[in-house]
């Protein structure tokens, strides 16, 4: 990746007028709404199994590690559940969420447009006088960043029963202990902060894979190539973003 | 009518196009000819706007294309179809679907009209009973026939046609020649062609301009070309030894 720079000056600016075509007012809002319906199903709805499967899992696993570094006798064991749905909600079902999600949505728009750039659709659809952009783009980063909280919920609740599936099935604690830690000092912002890392991370992750699928160039290594810059971009722009928004929100 | 004056394009200080002049007629098949890398998509994308040339001009009809913002030149684009050289199907829309889609942004049809105009246009590029079949299941022929059912699916006043051949054995290419010069005729396109394919300039070339290294070197029709006096034209047109031989050149 070329990082003079003069280069990233002129790629945030790309990027900047991507947007800005991408949001003007579509010609039909009848197309609009339906493509959102389409890439709500590929991009939202696609995403729940891999989430929840990841999220079912580490649910299963904070509570198992919880517990093993829980030796003092004089701590309550419903620590256990507290410590689960903190570390759940804060980090694990928005943040991490949001970097698997880099890898199976942003590659998905990365390739696709990518392709569609190299074999001329893109070019098609410029000369009919279709805005593209709009078009192809908009309803992506519409659906995400709109959709994209209720798949940090579902993650959530996920990875609470993962949680809860340890307790019944290895008994380390009792599942009353469990729903009490659960219940324990929980300070509902913490969702709604969650919820809104979550939206911030999947317009970064649509819009960026956007911008380097729309401009790939090269033939089919060229998709390949813009798809890899535009995962690592999403992932560093995530990270630095949740310092920022946690900064900011907490 | 298209009019290009004194256009000039160049990429990174190599200069692409010379300062190209010429001028295109309705009902008329014009062909751009020459080597490949002589400018000819470069001279085609500057004409639909897909590029934007240093300096010069583009006329449709009393428009000046060249000096037209984004929203006034999609009013242009309405009226242009283009067959593009890989065809450039939307890949994720059927046969039907890819015809019907500059309907969708343009019309306010019924899905009925759409249809029965997509029908329409299918019959005449002799495409029938393969509209709910994918682009990926078609031949390249096939492809090349949808590409035009899609670009004069709103009855363009001009036509584009890049490299309408390439990938297409000698019959079928002589079809699509074909097919392009009767649309041409039954509806008055101004129609210009992008090819280095000999059997398209002797069969429909109404008007042939000849480019080499950037500029136009030669103007004439099917009929002049054999005898035209102009050395490069000779080298490109007059390749094998025989044909050399016949023309004298050797």
């Amino acid at each position: 990746m070329n990082l003079s720079i003069s280069n990233i000056f002129e790629s945030v600016g790309d990027y900047w007028l991507l947007m800005k075509r991408a949001f003007r007012k579509p010609e039909k809002w009848g197309i609009f709404f339906k493509q959102f319906i389409t890439e709500s199903d590929k991009l939202i709805i696609g995403s729940i199994p891999i989430v929840a499967l990841i999220s079912l899992f580490i649910g299963a696993v904070v509570v198992i590690q919880t517990d093993k570094n829980m030796n003092n006798p004089l701590i309550d064991k419903m620590y256990i559940g507290y410590m689960a749905r903190e570390t759940l909600v804060l980090e694990f079902c928005s943040t991490m969420v949001a970097l698997i999600l880099t890898g199976k949505m942003g590659s998905n728009i990365a390739s696709e447009l990518g392709s569609m750039r190299i074999t001329e659709q893109i070019d098609a659809m410029e000369i009919m006088g279709i805005n593209s952009a709009g078009y192809l783009i908009a309803p992506k980063i519409v659906s995400a960043t709109i959709l994209s909280p209720l798949i940090m919920l579902m993650s959530f609740i996920v990875g609470l029963f993962g949680g809860a599936m340890v307790v019944a099935i290895l008994g380390m604690i009792s599942m009353s202990q469990y729903v009490t830690g659960l219940q324990y000092s929980f300070n509902p912002w913490y969702v709604s902060y969650s919820m809104i890392k979550m939206s911030v991370f999947c317009f970064i992750i649509t819009s960026v894979c956007s911008y380097f699928g729309y401009y790939a160039k090269g033939g089919s290594q060229g998709v390949g190539r813009s798809s890899t810059k535009a995962i690592v971009m999403s992932c560093a722009l995530i990270l630095v973003f949740n310092y920022l928004l946690t900064n900011l929100l907490l | 009518m298209i009019t290009v004056k004194n256009l000039c394009k160049s990429f990174d200080s190599k200069l692409v196009l010379d300062n190209i002049s010429i001028s295109y007629k309705p009902g008329n098949c014009s062909l751009i000819i020459g080597a490949s890398g002589s400018g000819k998509t470069v001279l085609l994308k500057n004409l639909v706007g897909l590029t934007q040339p240093d300096s010069g001009e583009v006329w449709y009809d009393s428009h000046l294309f060249t000096s037209m913002d984004e929203t006034a030149r999609k009013d242009v684009r309405r009226n242009i179809g283009m067959l593009f050289q890989g065809s450039a199907l939307f890949d994720f829309a059927t046969v039907e679907e890819n015809v019907m889609f500059p309907m969708d942004f343009f019309t306010n049809w019924s899905r009925e009209q759409k249809l029965e105009r997509a029908n329409f246009c299918l019959k005449r590029v002799n495409l029938e009973n393969a509209n709910k079949k994918m682009p990926s299941e078609l031949s390249g022929g096939m492809q090349k026939r949808v590409g035009i059912a899609r670009a004069i699916a709103l009855n363009p006043k001009y036509l584009f046609c890049d490299e309408p051949n390439s990938g297409l054995d000698p019959t079928t290419s002589i079809v699509i020649d074909r097919l392009i010069q009767e649309i041409t005729k039954e509806y008055n396109i101004t129609t210009v062609i992008n090819t280095h394919d000999m059997n398209s300039v002797m069969e429909i070339g109404d008007q042939i301009g000849f480019i080499h290294q950037g500029r136009l070197m030669w103007e004439g029709s099917s009929s002049e070309i054999l005898d035209a006096q102009c050395r490069e034209l000779n080298d490109f047109v007059f390749v094998s030894k025989m044909a050399r031989q016949l023309k004298g050149m050797e």
